[in-house]
């Protein structure tokens, strides 16, 4: 399957890219002022967040409008165990990581008989309602209604020559390295296999032997499980969880980073999450009295010249022009 | 609680029911066509009501902003569907959803850049005082139940014995053999989304008065429109109409028992629940999977 074809399926040029890749994204913040350096942060943290939606919205054709909550509640679980537990910071994360995979593994099993536009409903409605439960008076001692929690900024530990925020972005670009190798893994081995099965002909899927129900949700769970990682990455990122930053806005614009950066593709991720953390800055600037206007005539813009994302148009430019040299 | 105020919240339910209806039908028309669902379409029809806001404010009388503001709706939608539509009609489902988005922001932005964000009063056409003595409804919930349903029946009638409205029904459910036969596929759809666009200008008009013009008004209502067409079933209008109904009788009886605070959260809740139940909605059609 490799583009050069060898024949154990492994290319050294392969691994090229994201080498070249780490090493650039190492070098990065040593060249950068902190808050540039807290913005590329928030780009990775989105980076999860997008291939974990991508994978459930690209690679299983499931659409969620709604990964606004899961993002929320791996916000909130790294929030509340820091602050009401003591936790260390980095100890959250992968507990976030689990808490989000359940509960979007249990959001799974009902949503498997719900397809298409019923799908997007039922998540969209989990979206909306996710700021009111996060306020509501029950769990107020945990949550912190509508005021939120606030986070202590985590300190680079004495062996490491940074400042928090470059700290911060290691922490950050360490988790991005391992979520997207094992998210590889997953979406190019037999299981990736099976989701897209799943997408493009569910019932052959089925006959030749996919547990549909069980892949389908374990997708839900996934993705979910990437996406409030994610959460709880952006929420140690910004110090401070409120029920307000968690709209249904957030879950809109991930959809809009997936489909931007590239549906069905890893790398189309980080485009997605350039888009989503930089575009609204540029629209600002370029008005301030209708900004959103901006966005969206250039978001259509980006949509009519790349249907098929940013990846997807790398891809074809790659095309063209091993094409055009083969000729 | 007592019979009179569940009565007063049936009732009342209803009259915003009639305005998520028309909406719920807006979607259905330009579902049916493309098997997509407009998630714009409550922004322009927001944007349709401060057209008719400003000819109020420049003067012109209430019926006739009305009708203009109908009218510019109509066109709005023929030159979206036109203009930043077509080019997309071959193009991946996900992308015409983010297309689609992109226009909300852009109506948003731009009716608050136009306008501003402040809330603003908007005139009912209907008297002040409740009509007949009646002491369970105002005559505005009256009255715009009541234009909600002329506007259904105008609808009904014109799909149902009009030449133009069995075209358009053609090509939404055949294009190819439409096509054949001569009709203008393309434009037809133009048609459906221009009328969609007048049924929400209606539909955001005769909401303003209650709820107040601002950039914000339709999110609340493009959700239970939304709702209320998957629950009475996509594909069918008169279940859209129906869905949207339930839907406004669900929220406002239960806006009155739990509260307003979770009153979205519980309605959608129940919706969810009816879907998981039947998944095509109470009058869609079950899909027969052919293998």
């Amino acid at each position: 399957m490799t583009p050069n074809g060898s024949a154990n399926g492994f290319d050294r040029r392969q691994l090229l890219v994201p080498a070249i890749a780490i090493v650039f994204a190492v070098a990065l913040p040593f060249a950068l002022g902190n808050y540039h350096v807290f913005q590329v942060t928030l780009v990775l943290v989105y980076a999860i967040a997008l291939l974990g939606l991508n994978m459930l919205t690209g690679f299983n054709g499931q659409i969620s409008l709604g990964h606004g909550a899961f993002y929320a509640i791996g916000a909130y679980t790294a929030a509340i165990l820091m602050d009401k537990a003591g936790l260390p910071y980095w100890a959250t994360i992968p507990i976030a990581g689990a808490v989000c995979g359940l509960a979007g593994f249990l959001f799974g099993l009902p949503a498997l008989r719900l397809e298409g536009l019923y799908l997007a409903l039922a998540t969209f409605a989990l979206g909306v309602a996710m700021p009111q439960i996060l306020k509501h008076k029950s769990i107020e001692a945990w949550t912190g209604g509508a005021q939120g929690i606030v986070i202590i900024k985590p300190d680079p530990p004495a062996w490491a020559p940074v400042s928090q925020d470059q700290w911060l972005y290691f922490f950050t670009l360490a988790w991005v390295i391992v979520a997207f190798v094992l998210g590889g893994n997953l979406l190019r081995g037999r299981i990736g296999r099976a989701m897209v099965a799943i997408r493009d002909q569910p019932i052959a899927a089925q006959a030749m032997g996919v547990n549909t129900a069980l892949v389908k949700s374990m997708t839900f769970g996934v993705s979910a499980m990437y996406t409030g990682v994610a959460g709880a990455l952006g929420a140690i990122a910004i110090q401070f969880v409120a029920p307000d930053s968690f709209t249904i806005f957030l879950s809109i614009t991930l959809l809009v980073g997936v489909v931007v950066g590239g549906l069905a593709s890893i790398s189309g991720a980080f485009f997605g999450a350039l888009f989503i953390q930089f575009v609204p800055n540029i629209a600002d600037k370029i008005s301030k009295a209708a900004p959103w206007a901006i966005y969206g005539v250039i978001l259509i813009a980006f949509m009519y010249l790349m249907p098929s994302g940013v990846a997807g148009f790398l891809r074809l430019v790659r095309a063209k022009w091993f094409r055009w040299r083969a000729a | 609680m007592n019979m009179n105020l569940l009565l007063h919240q049936i009732l009342s339910g209803l009259a915003t029911g009639g305005i998520y209806a028309s909406v719920a039908l807006a979607l259905v028309m330009i579902y049916q066509a493309t098997h997509l669902v407009n998630f714009a379409q409550g922004e322009i029809a927001m944007f349709s009501t401060y057209i008719a806001w400003a000819l109020i404010q420049a003067g012109v009388s209430y019926w006739a902003a009305f009708a203009m503001t109908v009218c510019a709706a109509f066109v709005l939608g023929v030159v979206i569907e036109r203009v930043i539509i077509r080019p997309f009609e071959n193009g991946p489902i996900l992308a015409v959803v983010i297309v689609f988005i992109a226009l909300l922001v852009i109506f948003n932005s731009l009716a608050g850049w136009i306008f501003s964000y402040t809330i603003k009063p908007f005139p009912s056409p209907f008297p002040a005082e409740p009509l007949f003595g009646n002491s369970y409804v105002s005559s505005h919930e009256l009255g715009s139940t009541a234009i909600t349903l002329i506007v259904l029946l105008l609808l009904f009638a014109f799909f149902r014995f009009t030449p133009l409205g069995l075209a358009m029904r053609a090509a939404a459910q055949n294009p190819v053999s439409s096509r054949l036969v001569g009709i203008r596929v393309g434009w037809m759809l133009a048609l459906g989304w221009g009328l969609a666009a007048a049924i929400g200008a209606i539909a955001g008009m005769m909401v303003a008065p209650t709820v107040f013009l601002e950039p914000n008004m339709m999110g609340g209502i493009l959700l239970y429109a939304f709702a209320g067409a998957l629950l009475g079933g996509i594909d069918s209008p008169g279940g859209a109409v129906l869905g949207g109904f339930v839907v406004g009788v669900l929220e406002n009886v239960i806006g009155a028992y739990v509260g307003t605070e979770l009153k979205l959260t519980v309605a959608l809740v129940i919706i969810i629940g009816v879907l998981v139940v039947r998944p095509s909605g109470m009058f869609g059609r079950v899909h027969v999977v052919r293998v």
